[in-house]
This record gives structure tokens, sequence and C-alpha cells, in this order.
């Protein structure tokens, strides 16, 4: 007999267990294996004595479906546990998910240091929208990770970004920017919805906050509109006075302190306590539920996506048509191996090359392929093309343009997880249109 | 609030209400390696209903200063001085786990000042499991990760969480990461272990008394805390099913319901 003891090992639920039960016990629900879709505005107090301390944040609990519903409250759980969250909020869209993030880390006064490198909604809102509220922002290309240091004010309340730009491919040293954040006593935000849980976990390279607009990967089938932020519960709100609303007592919420009673979830905490009460931008139960059933095969769906992509680097690589190809797996991708250690399980499934032939030929590809849809959507099991320059960020001007490092010629491709030779064949179809103006204006 | 106990400040949770003298005091003493933010589901109910509810940090833990103190006996008396630190005669004491054993001893030391004794996942010993106690001397994540899959019941391990988006085993890691694990969890583990007076202590105990058990709990099974709460007259015993060592948290609404009830009942608040 070996005298070896036995290794202690913890026996907590792993991703793919995670993906199709965190959140959910049957026995509380009537049984029901799925989740029910609680199709409610409001939940019954069981007396005056409740309804207070429910609204007092006494006690946990439902009150009203704007702040809290039973069938989100699942999904929230899913995605904190995927995640390694202490907590999550969802909201009616990622966009929102990234506007309740901001107003709730911000005041007017403050300032962000924001990457270039964003879906041109998001550059919007921080270029924009968010100075009419009196937060302004410092632009910052991704790749330069002493820019952010610099661009550091006093009153910077936080950083944010894409771990993956979006469309260029370009890769935030998260661990660095992290670091940086946290020497100024700032939390960094994270925009993770191309990597999703599967393919990167921002908690464990030091981001604070990280949001999904969940519509993409996460659910996978283009049904729904969603967006989650995730808090990771590492980051001391206490630690500096940048941040009021979190550590003093709160005017907006019975003099209640967040940071002081409940520490590791304070943000979320202050997000739903008071911004869901106040913008509203809730996620009806019905798309939480449809998000669900997309989650429950993340993983499976990953990694096919992951490998499609792979597939289809190689096959535009070596195209006559395509004179360039962006993406992490490319040996000579400015962040390759920056990518090999935040992307371990993938390097995701967003492709931009450029086209040969320039505006024009991309418009011809796009409009003659036809497995793959032309829309203004990513993450779908589907494969999706759009020509951003005149689709996605067709709203920036010239100078705009180039600064976010897109060109005329690029093509930004959402691999789905088709049969890869049925995608190859249909971008045939569409290179072919390409080179046809040409081949007749050459003769 | 933050007050002075042997030179070192403590920090406690007011459950969002202001100290006020005329009320009368709950102490929550909180289990190894954890702070005042396990008992939010408690306290907030008790400061807005007529008590002082704090919800302290031990010495060396959460938001107190100092260092950890390395016996029960050490932190039943540290409790005691908390009492007399914010100038109370008397308290009402509720421990959960660790918590347990450091309320029963202050309980047989002071009785004249404890008015009533609420234990949850409580026994009368907490022997370690050799491994987790040397993980968490040597400062290893590992013994807080274990302590998590442990301590939580299948509230904690699916979730379900009483307040929304919030995820049980995840929130407890941090709060057990927030401070240096072998100063806080490595400490508390060695006082829990090299505690052997419960059962002792538990005998000496005469206020009312109620023992809150899970039957899923691994830590301080439902036979442990009955055999503890049978050396004590009178003693109440509440089990709740498919809950874990966590039920303050998993089954936080059951746990408020059943504290009310005995706290008001065996020590009133100042009525408005």
């Amino acid at each position: 007999m070996s005298d070896k003891k036995k290794e202690l090992k913890p026996n907590t639920y792993k991703f793919d267990t995670l993906s199709l039960h965190a959140g959910y016990q049957p026995h509380k629900n009537a049984g029901s294996r799925q989740v029910p879709i609680y199709q409610t505005t409001s939940y019954l107090f069981d007396d005056v004595d409740h309804a207070a301390a429910l609204f007092n944040l006494e006690r946990g609990g439902h009150i009203y479906s704007r702040i809290s519903n039973p069938t989100v409250g699942v999904l929230e759980e899913r995605v904190a546990s995927l995640e390694g969250g202490t907590a999550a909020l969802a909201t009616s869209s990622g966009m929102s998910a990234i506007f309740l993030a901001v107003m709730t880390l911000c005041e007017a006064g403050d300032h962000l240091v924001v990457s270039s490198q964003l879906y041109g909604g998001t550059v919007n809102l921080f270029r924009l929208t968010l100075p009419k509220f009196g937060i302004k922002c410092t632009f910052v290309k991704p790749r330069d990770t002493e820019g952010f240091k610099k661009a550091i004010q006093k009153n910077t309340k936080g950083i944010f970004g894409e771990l993956v730009g979006n469309p260029g491919n370009e890769i935030m040293n998260m661990p660095e920017i992290a670091k940086i954040a946290h020497e100024a006593g700032i939390p960094l935000m994270v925009d993770a919805t191309y990597q999703t849980p599967y393919l990167c976990k921002p908690f464990e390279h030091g981001a604070d906050i990280v949001i999904h607009s969940l519509t993409k990967w996460m659910a996978g089938h283009g049904s729904s509109m969603a967006g989650i932020l995730v808090e990771g519960g590492k980051f001391d709100w206490m630690q500096n006075d940048k941040f009021p609303t979190m550590t003093k007592p709160y005017e907006g919420y019975h003099g209640l302190s967040f940071a002081e009673e409940f520490g590791p979830t304070a943000f979320t905490m202050k997000a739903r306590a008071e911004g869901m009460r106040d913008f509203g931008p809730c996620l009806s139960p019905q798309n939480a539920w449809n998000v669900l059933q997309g989650i429950e095969t993340l993983s499976v769906r990953m990694k096919k996506h992951c490998s499609n992509a792979e597939e289809m680097v190689k096959y535009l690589m070596g195209h006559e048509s395509v004179a360039w190809v962006s993406h992490p797996s490319v040996p000579d991708h400015p962040d390759h191996e920056l990518a090999k250690k935040l992307l371990p399980n993938g390097r995701g499934s967003m492709i931009a090359f450029g086209i040969k032939g320039g505006k024009e030929a991309g418009v011809a590809f796009i409009n003659n392929v036809k497995l793959a849809s032309h829309l203004a959507n990513v993450g779908d099991t589907r494969t999706l093309v759009i020509h951003p320059a005149s689709g996605t960020h067709s709203q920036m001007d010239e100078a705009t343009l180039k600064f976010a490092g897109l060109s005329h010629d690029m093509i930004r491709l959402s691999v789905g997880i088709e049969d890869i030779d049925d995608i190859k064949n249909d971008f045939e179809v569409g290179f072919r249109a390409a080179r046809k103006p040409r081949l007749v204006s050459n003769q | 609030m933050k007050f002075k106990v042997d030179n070192n400040e403590v920090y406690a949770s007011t459950g969002g209400r202001p100290f006020d003298k005329k009320k009368p005091l709950i102490i929550f003493v909180h289990g190894s390696g954890l702070t005042h933010m396990t008992w939010v589901l408690q306290t907030r109910y008790f400061a807005f209903h007529g008590y002082n509810a704090l919800a302290i940090d031990l010495p060396g833990h959460g938001l107190s200063g100092g260092e950890s103190l390395k016996s029960i006996e050490e932190m039943a008396d540290w409790v005691n001085s908390v009492i007399d630190a914010v100038g109370h005669k008397e308290a009402s004491l509720v421990g959960h786990s660790q918590g347990c054993l450091v309320t029963i001893e202050c309980t047989a030391r002071y009785p004249n000042k404890i008015k009533t004794l609420s234990l949850m996942g409580g026994a009368g010993a907490i022997p370690m499991n050799p491994q987790l106690l040397s993980l968490a001397e040597n400062n290893d994540p590992k013994a807080v990760d274990l302590m998590m899959d442990w301590a939580h019941g299948p509230a904690g391990h699916f979730g379900g969480h009483p307040v929304p988006g919030l995820y049980h085993i995840n929130t407890g890691t941090m709060l057990a990461k927030s401070r240096t694990i072998q100063n806080t969890l490595g400490v508390d583990f060695r006082a829990c272990d090299n505690y052997k007076n419960g059962f002792e202590a538990a005998k000496k105990v005469k206020c009312p008394t109620l023992s809150i058990l899970a039957t899923d709990d691994k830590m301080c099974p439902v036979k442990e805390g009955k055999k503890l709460a049978a050396l004590i007259d009178g003693s109440q015993v509440d089990i709740i099913d498919n809950c874990g060592h966590m039920m303050l948290l998993e089954e936080a609404d059951r746990v408020l319901t059943v504290l009310k009830k005995f706290i008001t009942t065996n020590y009133p608040p100042l009525s408005s």
C-alpha cells in the first residue's frame, strides 16, 4: 500500500458544466429542468415589512423587472461563474452595458483613457455622447501601452478598451495596462465580446470589469440583443478618494456605502441599485432565456469557430485576390505572441482582410457572396461579412477612420461554424466577382 | 464605523445606520478568513429595526488593523472588549463557523454580559484537515478554493444567490483572498484546530441560544451541531435542507427569518 495521502482537490464545477447549470436549481422552480421564463413585471411582497426590506437591500429578492428578474438572474450568475467574477448585471444590449459601467464609475468632470480601436458605436459614445454628460476621454492606440500611462490625468477614473480591437485585430497588452491602471488607483474595463470567457478570462490578466455584448458569440444564434457587465471583485474602491459614490454614504441610496457593505460586489450592486433604477436598460426575460440557450453550447461552438477561422486564414493568405490578412494566429501579426498568452484556447473567429482592387472590389465581393451574410453583426454561428468603411464605421470622417486603423479595402469577416468547404466555395464566387470589373477594365 | 481596541483600529459595519448607544447591541462574528461582508443579508435588517448591528472584522481581517489573534480564547476576550469599546454593558452575539467557537467561549467567560447566543453552522470543536491547514499556513490559494468548495452546498455550487446577479463561490473566494491568506485563514484555522474547550464552554451557557444547522454542511455537520446544542439548556435548533455551511448567504432569507424571531423575542429592539 502506498503511504501517500490523496492530494486534496476542489470539486467545484468546471467550465462546460457551469455553461449548462450555473445560476439555476430546478428544485426551487417546480422541478422545471429548463430555466423558466419569468415573464412578469413585478413580484408579490409578503407584507409591508418584507417590501421595505427589499427596497432597502436588507433582503435579497426581486421587486420590479427593470431592476432584476429571476430568468435574467440565472443568466447573470451563469456569466459571472464562467468569467470567474463575483457578480454580473445583464442589460438590453452591449452598448447599454458599456454606458451603465461608465455611469456607475464616473461623474461630470471625470475623464477616461480609452483604446482607439473600438466598435464604431462605442467610439461615438466615448467621443461624442459622454462629453455631453461632462465626461471626457483621451484615445490611445491599443498597442501604445506607455501611451495609456501618459494619458492618465488627476480626474481619470478608469481605462477602457476592447481586448482585441474592432475591426483591426490589434490586441491590448492587458496585463501591462492593468498594472498601469492599478498604479494610478483606477480600474481597467475590458470589452471581451470577441473572446467570450472560453477564449480568455480577463480577470486572470488584471481586468476589473468585463463587458460583453451577449448578442454575439455568447448567444451565437443572432436572435436576441443582450449585454452584460461582470465584476472581478479584486479592485479596492477604498484605496483612494477617487470614487466617493462607491465609498461614502450615498445620498442616492439611503446613506449606503456600497464598498463597505458589499466589497467585492460593490460595483454591480451600485450599477443595479442606481443605474437600473435611473436609466432602466433592462434585459427582457425572453432574451435572457434565448442567450442562455446559446451559452449551453459555448465551448463546443467556440472550438469550431476558431478551427474554421484558422482554415480561412490559410485560405485567404494563399489567395491571389487578397492583399493582406489580419488575425492573431498569423505568425507575422504584431500581437501573435501576446495572443498566444492571452488567448490560449484559440485566437477568435474575427478576420480582417484587404481585397485587391480597393473599395470597388470590396463592394463587388460583398454583393456576390451568397452563404456569407452581409450584415452589421459579428459572432453569429453563420458566417458574416461587412465592409466597415461603408457600414459599421460609416459615421466616421476620414481622419477618424485613419486613426481607428481602417482602410477602404478592408473586409471584416466573422467566421461561422458552417462546413469550411462551403465557406471557401462561397468566397470564390465573391472573389471572382471582385476581379471581374478589373479584368474588364484591363481589356 | 471605526473604533479602537487594544490600540488597534477595528472596523465594524453598522448595517447602514449610524451607531446609537440607546439601542441594544448585536455583534456578528465572521468565520475563518472571512469578513463582516458575510453578514450583509442579516445586519441591514436589524440595523433598520431598532438595534445596533455590528458586523465586526476580527483583528487583521477585512478593514480592521492589527494582527490576527492566535487563539479562540483571545478572540473571545477581544469580542468582550468590543462591547466595552462601543460603550455598552451587554450584547447579543451571533457567530458563524469559527465565530461560533468565539461566541460560545465569550458567552461562557462573560455570562452576565451576553443576552442571547445565535450559532450558524456551529460545532463544539472544528478540527482541521491537516492538508488544508498546511496549505493555508503556507499561503497557498488552493486552501481558499478547497474551503469554498466544502463550505458551499447546492446553492453555492449551482448558484441561485438571494441577491440577483451575485455568484456565491467567487464572491466568497474574493473575501477570503482580500488579505494575505496565511495571516488570516492560516492563523484562524490553527486557532480552530487548537481549541478544545467548546463543549465545556457550552455547558456554561445559560442565555437563550439558537443553533441554525444545514443538511449539506460538510464543515460542521448537523450531528456535530446537535451534539453541541444538546449541552446548552433550552437551546433551539433549526435545520435547513439542501444548504451548506454558508447558510447565512445560501439561505439568507430563512436565516434572517429564524434569527429575527429568536432575537426580537429574547432581546427586544428599541421601539421607535
